[in-house]
């Protein structure tokens, strides 16, 4: 997967043949949204994400089971499913990693089936064929704290006996009950203790495994008779259904209502974009007098020199431009993951199916665009549950459209830069968030613009199904919340330390060769030059120029070449980088600027990842063609009607 | 068939076999008002999708529920056995139910 937004490491599993009563691989299997991933992170101590709607995991993940000393065995996460027919692409590669089919990922040899005890009932349709499968299976009844915390209640010793297997109730949140995993493993993964798996006293309170039996599975294949087993068995072990979550009702009394809904929904987004603003910029702004101050404490210990010149003026200038933008994109992911694990985003999707429909989408196609709100990467993964293969094309092609965490730093720097903070409504909303609210809307209708373009023409398809499972909603923890934030500060400091410094050195070397010449005349003046009357139109500068390269790596590294380009000029090297743009910029230039930004695909993470996802070149090559033409007409078109029309 | 269900909606017991034949009314799911329970009697759907619904558990003799509608009027959201799912009127339309009506007579 791309550098970009990937934070859990995955292993290498060798691929050896099955061995009958050793057990090396386990993987977990279960309905969607039933916990799998929490627990996958418990055992293995890695960091798959997790969240709060059905379809979070869209492909295999392998791990050690490290999180209960038990490292010499192999862990498979995999996406939520229904049956075990694949009816799109995340069931799909559950279903072929479950036979062995999955090249390069080993076949499983026993089986954790998660499984949520507030919809048991229902849940255990999946028991009928997963059992049939035949592999030593542990039935983990997930979200047992809660269930018995609302009246719920299940013998879980007569239901080992029902289904043949052992049963155990767990909380994967809270980490409790993960004992009876290990007591699992150890009886079935080594053959010479009590390989039958009769239990011992000290198991029988964790681990309620069944006496030799008779087990009745129901017809193969038939979900009627799944269900009617299910039921049965729900009965005779005396499941009692919690209490339904009467909070889950009443805020979607509210959060759906006819009127109300939509209303909240907008009045969520402007929010958010007020507080990274009102909140985020002076963060930021602080940060960045911290890092300027220290470079430039750095930069008189060490006297003036080229040392002093390429460490402060190139490297420090160029990280700490990007680097200042930390704060808000904390704050936005802060807020990505309220809506995530809250549960409200799946209804959004069902607020926005009707929109959705009417360019020929569904509903569904909504939550891998409201993720890409964070990044392309992980949205276009996520395309993998929606069923119609047509649909999922067109949302890969138009994801990118959608404003990433990536564009923060430009669309920050140019507004903080050319806009006047000028108050609208109030304190509530004032110009620059104005601005920025544009600029996300701008993305999101161009995204809806292309998709039906592609839906009525060459993506031409009868309309899918909506089918989407509404989650209860559950009250982010704060743990959670942390993780996300910290995995999202190390993968931006990473790149900060990767790719924008590497970017910054060569630039460096580039505007100081060869010696004893102004900028201009230096190699990167020269092909900024050279590439400058292409970009005129737009108002942009060949400074702006050698940004609009070097950002096609991931867009955020325009930030730091321009930091680092100021920064070699004399003429600007006192000023911030935000004077040194006012100084050199029309505001037609700087609007032109994030508009094409708005537009323009530049990030290889997003390339690749839509070649793999649509197994072709002709996608991307489509994608990037047509988003770069887009860019760069709105970008002239802005830049002319600014020059012409205002002022 | 006399209609033999898992009622505990309508107060009763589960797996008490009650004998309700006379209060049921055939109709289509995207026909129920909300509120209203429904007990599935046949799908008429797209192989796959179909499949794909009876694994969610909309099989014959489920019983669904009309929880809401969406704000825009459609999807509506239906609960079944314990969870909600959203469909829009196009699949709720192709899903033939029996309608309890509550007996005026108690």
């Amino acid at each position: 997967m791309s550098e970009c937004c990937s934070t859990t490491a995955t292993i290498e599993v060798p691929i050896e043949p099955r061995v009958a009563g050793r057990i090396r691989t386990v993987a977990l299997v279960g309905p969607p949204n039933s916990g799998k991933s929490t627990l996958f992170n418990r055992l293995t101590g890695l960091r798959q994400k997790v969240a709060n709607y059905p379809g979070v995991t869209v492909e295999q993940r392998v791990g050690r089971l490290n999180g209960i000393g038990r490292g010499d065995l192999t862990l498979i996460d995999l996406p939520g499913i229904y049956g075990l027919d694949s009816y799109s692409e995340d069931a799909r590669v559950a279903v072929e990693v479950l036979h062995g089919e999955m090249p390069g990922t080993p076949a499983p040899d026993a089986i954790l089936l998660v499984l949520d005890s507030l919809q048991l009932r229902r849940q255990l349709m999946l028991a009928a064929p997963v059992l049939g499968l035949g592999l030593p299976t542990l039935v983990l009844l997930n979200m047992s704290d809660l269930m018995e915390a609302r009246g719920g209640e299940v013998d879980t010793l007569a239901l080992a006996q029902e289904l043949g297997v052992p049963v155990a109730k767990i909380s994967a949140t809270r980490g409790a009950g993960l004992d009876s995993i290990t007591h699992f493993l150890n009886r079935k993964a080594d053959p010479l203790v009590n390989g039958n798996g009769s239990p011992t006293m000290a198991d029988a309170d964790r681990l309620a495994a069944p006496v030799a039996g008779k087990i009745e599975l129901p017809v193969m294949g038939n979900p009627r008779s799944y269900r009617q087993w299910a039921t049965g068995i729900s009965t005779r072990t005396k499941y009692k259904a919690p209490l339904s979550n009467e909070w889950t009702k009443r805020i979607d009394g509210v959060l759906l209502h006819r009127i109300w809904g939509p209303l909240i929904f907008l009045a969520v987004v402007f929010a958010v974009f007020q507080v990274v603003f009102s909140i985020g910029q002076p963060l930021s702004d602080g940060f960045g007098d911290v890092l300027n101050g220290v470079g430039a404490r750095i930069g008189a210990l060490m006297g003036p020199g080229w040392v002093e010149s390429l460490l402060i003026d190139g490297i420090w200038r160029g990280v700490a431009s990007v680097l200042v933008f930390l704060p808000q994109i904390l704050l936005l992911f802060l807020f990505i993951g309220v809506l995530e694990d809250s549960g409200y985003l799946a209804r959004a999707a069902l607020i926005a199916d009707r929109v959705m429909r009417s360019i020929g989408l569904n509903g569904k196609a909504f939550i891998p665009l409201l993720s890409a709100y964070a990044c392309a990467v992980p949205a276009i993964m996520a395309t993998r549950t929606i069923e119609n293969k047509r649909d999922r094309f067109a949302t890969i092609l138009v994801a990118p459209f959608m404003t990433c965490s990536a564009r923060l730093p430009i669309y920050m720097l140019m507004i903080a830069a050319f806009i006047p903070n000028k108050p609208i409504l109030g304190d509530l909303f004032g110009l620059r968030a104005a601005v920025m609210l544009s600029l996300y809307v701008l993305g999101f209708v161009a995204a809806l613009a292309t998709a039906w373009l592609l839906k009525s023409s060459i993506l031409k398809a009868s309309s899918a199904p909506f089918i989407l499972e509404l989650p209860q909603y559950r009250l982010p923890t704060v743990r959670s919340l942390s993780l996300r934030l910290v995995d999202r500060g190390k993968v931006f400091l990473r790149q900060a330390g990767t790719v924008i410094l590497a970017v910054t050195i060569v630039l460096w070397v580039m505007s100081h060769v060869p010696f004893h010449t102004d900028l201009a005349g230096s190699v990167i003046g020269r092909i900024g030059q050279f590439i400058e009357p292409a970009i005129k139109p737009l108002g942009f500068n060949w400074k702006i120029g050698i940004g609009l390269l070097t950002s096609v790596m991931a867009r955020e590294v325009i930030v730091g070449t321009l930091g680092t380009l100021y920064g070699a000029d004399p003429a600007t090297q006192s000023l911030g980088l935000q004077a040194a743009l006012r100084h050199d910029l029309t505001l037609g230039g700087a609007m032109a600027l994030v508009v094409f930004f708005a537009f323009a695909l530049q990030c290889t993470s997003t390339i690749a990842i839509v070649r793999r996802e649509t197994n072709s070149w002709r996608w991307p090559a489509l994608q990037f063609v047509y988003m770069s033409v887009l860019a760069y007409v709105a970008a002239l078109a802005v830049n002319q009607v600014i020059l012409h029309f205002v002022r | 068939m006399v209609a033999i269900a898992l009622l505990s909606d309508f107060g009763v017991e589960d797996g008490e076999e009650v004998d309700l034949s006379g209060a049921w009314k055939l109709s289509l799911l995207s026909e129920l008002a909300i509120g209203t329970v429904g007990v599935v009697e046949s799908l008429d759907l797209p192989g796959e999708i179909q499949h794909h619904l009876m694994h969610m558990g909309f099989v014959p003799e489920a019983r669904v529920m009309v929880v809401r509608r969406a704000p825009a009027g459609d999807p509506t959201v239906y609960s079944i056995d314990g969870f909600e799912v959203a469909l829009r009127r196009d699949t709720a339309k192709a899903i033939r139910v029996r309608e309890y009506e509550r007996p005026t007579t108690r």
